[in-house]
């Protein structure tokens, strides 16, 4: 049975028609479009389905669309402000934290919800944080010197 | 923001749907087309079988020069990940003259590409590169003839910079590649030989460079397969038999029928259900109810190694020299070791995807493959089709590793979108990527090999069951070696239940695990430190220099092995491209548990093309390769895939990950080699060793779980 579902999704007010026991990845890539959140495994063990729902990160792929009503989903597609990349977008881009780039939204997402908390982390920090995020092109080292700089830039920023 | 080069790709193709060569040269409109033969016959012949094309005479690659200058080259490679969509465009541009950001990738289409056999074993920077760098070459050349004919100027007085070619004479007659371009509908036929040139004197090549696709992916604009959507567009899933012995007796789909909004395609024991909601097709799949008949072949995880050595299989020698027997006689001490590796998997974060949609008899397929060109012939046969009425392109891959050299998918796309007459977008669950993936093979290595009194190895013979030969170089200074290699003749016997293929450096991880620890075992016995013990049984230059620099890398002193602190060290060569590793380890002793500290890599990989991205590679190389080293297996049973997630199958978590040093050998003056793999191959071994040098406890198999250290602990 089809619903109207309210929620704000990168910064906008949503209404939508759907079931509610309908995934909210396939919601956000197959009814709103937003094929940046990625499906990886449907488990919830790889972390490519990341978003953030009222800044906490999710996996997109275990949670039905009902779960964000009146909550605040930020998918990849929403980071950038004005056509300037977020920090931690930049700081992807500059350090080469990515190859094939199908964890990349993922691991930006929780970076962002991560660095929010913590906004001066230690190395081993960064690691436990995104440890369940999961890149088998393995940019490892790349992903945790992008978080450090994107820390150090963010200082004092939102 | 600009599109990526990829979807640019992608919203043409959609638009002229049935698109055949010589319309794409019209679509290209004006300008100059240069054809050139991208072929190295010695590549060719090293591909496999079935997936090679007859050679042909035809000119089939080409670099188009657009009337407002930029440059594209089409190629039937694929980016998955290891960025040559960067590197060779860098190449193009420094051979062209040309500002990097005028230069375009059309990668992996099967109607605006030329054929291409597939993107693996590192190949296309050191077999394309060359060959594309060659035509530019004479691109340049035919502009600079046309500049002398328009300028009124001998070509000899002309040179170029950033596309503006000019006389040296006189700065005010110059034209620009754009101009020359201008107007024009010209298609120009290079004859063109990849001969070794001296790589130097470039400004883009050999500096390190910033993926081009880095923005794409940050932002979610890149466009995977899964991404791709049309009209009408269904999703699939398809039912799967429980193991890969079993065989459909009865099937019931009224439970799916039932759900809304489905279809239930059936031919034959190919069953699927179709929809344009994924979460109903999802559900609607699992009330499919069926029965099956079970022939099982009698291996598992655990007997495989047995069941390799008494298989019937075709036994070759690989090489041989000296006189074994004589080699033997001579020894003070001979060793003789059994090397065992599992069946592992690709686990790419992507599942096999695939997009297909049969518009008036064409058949259009949009595929995370390896091989476009593959599963164009795959579906042509399936289908009953021909290839001028199938065509496969391949948006960004989310990882390939070798595992999407296969195409299952794809032809599954095909079928349903021709079943169905809707467009379909079939990707693969996890389960079915770990259920159909084509494991690289699991293995069996013996090795007999001595040392006389000097501590030089006396001989050296290696056998090895179904790990192919790559990797499996004695590389030592060895008078008396055999290298025996037994393949599958599967009219005899079977192997293996599933599926085997290419991973990241394919069965060289193997050789070079069963030959380095091999080695390390001969230092011991001897009393010599392993670095010193292996220069001393090396003449390979190459070799020596890389074990060298690695050394100094790492700060390495020597000491006979085992010598408490936990330091291994292990070399070899792939693709072409030489490396020499040293692995720091801590072994908790009481639960078997390996904590790899560091590992240093040095690495002789000719001309380095993009620093940057071979650096990223290698420290790609090294991490990746703690899954193989440490936890990963694939358990099974008969044709069960035990193991169908990464709940049980383990990859390398940013919590594993080392220091990581890497040196990159400065070769300017020699050819590109690949730099894709090699850095995985020499980790399994130098951490074996390390465990070795650290506890005395020797490690014989892949994945060094904490229950195999403990085990080998028992026996020191």
């Amino acid at each position: 049975m089809e619903e109207t579902i309210r929620f704000k999704l990168n910064g906008k007010k949503k209404e939508l028609q759907t079931d509610p026991a309908n995934t909210l990845i396939w919601v956000l890539r197959n009814e709103l479009g937003l094929t940046g959140t990625k499906w990886g495994c449907g488990t919830g063990f790889c972390g490519a389905c990341t978003v953030l729902v009222d800044d906490e990160p999710v996996r997109s792929c275990s949670v039905p669309v009902s779960d964000i009503a009146g909550k605040k989903v930020t998918t990849i597609e929403g980071l950038e402000k004005n056509g300037k990349l977020h920090p931690v977008q930049q700081a992807f881009v500059d350090h080469e934290a990515l190859q094939c780039g199908f964890c990349t939204p993922g691991m930006i997402l929780t970076t962002v919800s991560f660095l929010k908390k913590n906004p001066s982390p230690t190395k081993d920090e960064i690691i436990e944080a995104l440890d369940e995020n999961l890149c088998r092109c393995t940019a490892h080292v790349r992903i945790i010197d992008a978080v450090l700089d994107a820390s150090g830039k963010m200082k004092g920023g939102k | 923001m600009k599109k990526s080069d990829n979807q640019a790709k992608t919203s043409m193709a959609e638009n002229s749907p049935g698109m055949k060569r010589r319309s794409f040269i019209k679509l290209l409109g004006g300008g100059i087309i240069l054809f050139f033969q991208p072929w190295d016959p010695a590549g060719l012949l090293a591909m496999p079988q079935q997936q090679r094309r007859t050679l042909t005479k035809d000119y089939n690659a080409f670099l188009h020069i657009a009337e407002d200058g930029m440059v594209t080259c089409y190629t039937g490679k694929i980016e998955m990940g290891q960025g040559i969509i960067t590197g060779l465009a860098m190449m193009m541009a420094d051979e062209l003259d040309i500002p990097f950001e005028k230069v375009k990738m059309v990668m992996g289409d099967t109607e605006l590409c030329p054929y291409d056999a597939g993107t693996w074993g590192s190949q296309s920077t050191q077999t394309f590169g060359p060959a594309m760098r060659a035509a530019a070459a004479e691109a340049k050349a035919v502009l600079i003839e046309m500049a002398s004919a328009q300028l009124g100027v001998p070509a000899t007085d002309l040179v170029v910079k950033d596309g503006l070619i000019s006389d040296r004479n006189n700065v005010n007659a110059s034209v620009t590649y754009a101009q020359l371009a201008k107007g024009k509908k010209l298609e120009k036929y290079l004859d063109v030989k990849p001969a070794a040139e001296i790589f130097s004197g470039f400004t883009i090549v050999g500096t390190p460079h910033k993926r081009v696709d880095a923005i794409d992916k940050v932002t979610g604009r890149a466009k995977y397969t899964g991404d791709l959507k049309i009209p009408g567009m269904v999703f699939a899933r398809i039912l799967r038999p429980p193991s890969h012995g079993a065989r459909m007796t009865s099937v019931d789909v009224s439970g799916a029928e039932k759900n809304p909004g489905v279809q239930v395609v059936r031919d034959g024991d190919f069953v699927a259900v179709v929809g344009e909601n994924k979460d109903r097709v999802d559900e609607a799949v699992v009330r499919i109810k069926a029965e099956f008949s079970f022939k099982e072949l009698p291996v598992n995880d655990k007997n495989v190694y047995e069941w390799m050595v008494k298989a019937e299989s075709r036994s070759s020698v690989v090489r041989e020299g000296g006189n074994i027997g004589e080699g033997r006689k001579r020894s003070a001490k001979v060793f003789e070791s059994e090397y065992h590796d599992p069946y592992v998997a690709h686990a790419a974060i992507e599942t096999h995807t695939a997009l297909a949609h049969l518009v008036d008899g064409k058949m259009n397929v949009w595929a995370s493959t390896q091989s476009p060109f593959g599963l164009q012939d795959a579906i042509v046969n399936e289908l009953k089709m021909t290839r001028e009425t199938v065509r496969v392109r391949t948006p960004f891959l989310g990882g390939g590793f070798g595992g999407k050299a296969a195409y299952q998918q794809g032809v599954e796309a095909a079928k349903l979108a021709k079943l169905t007459g809707k467009p379909v977008m079939l990707m693969w669950t996890r389960e079915e990527e770990f259920f159909y993936d084509t494991f690289h093979t699991a293995n069996v290595i013996r090795v007999s090999s001595g040392i006389d009194d000097s501590g030089k190895i006396s001989f050296w013979d290696y056998h090895v069951w179904f790990a192919g030969t790559r990797g499996s170089e004695v590389i030592y200074d060895v008078p008396d070696f055999r290298t025996m290699s037994y393949s599958e003749n599967r009219a005899a016997f079977q192997v293996h239940p599933f599926g085997t293929g290419p991973w990241r450096a394919p069965n060289n991880n193997s050789n070079t695990f069963a030959r380095e620890v091999q080695i390390d075992i001969m230092a011991s016995a001897a009393g010599i430190d392993p670095l010193e013990f292996r220069l001393k049984n090396l003449k390979d230059e190459k070799m020596i220099a890389c074990l060298k620099s690695v050394a100094d890398k790492f700060g390495y002193t020597p000491a006979k092995g085992p010598s408490g602190r936990g330091i291994g060290i292990a070399c070899g060569h792939d693709a072409g491209t030489w490396v020499a590793e040293i692995a720091e380890v801590r072994v908790d002793k009481a639960s078997g548990k390996v904590k790899v500290l560091r590992v240093a890599c040095s690495q002789d990989m000719g001309l380095c093309v993009n620093p940057e991205g071979a650096l990223i590679q290698m420290e790609g190389c090294i991490t990746m390769a703690l899954g193989y080293t440490l936890t990963e297996e694939v358990h099974f049973e008969g044709g069960d895939v035990l193991d169908r997630g990464f709940d049980t199958y383990e990859i390398p978590k940013l919590s594993w990950l080392p220091k990581i040093d890497c040196v990159i050998l400065d070769r300017k003056d020699k050819p590109p080699k690949g730099g894709g793999e090699p850095a995985i191959i020499a980790v399994g071994a130098a951490v074996a060793n390390a465990i070795f040098d650290a506890t005395g406890a020797r490690l014989y198999r892949t994945p060094m779980t904490p229950e195999r250290v403990i085990e080998a602990l028992k026996k020191v």
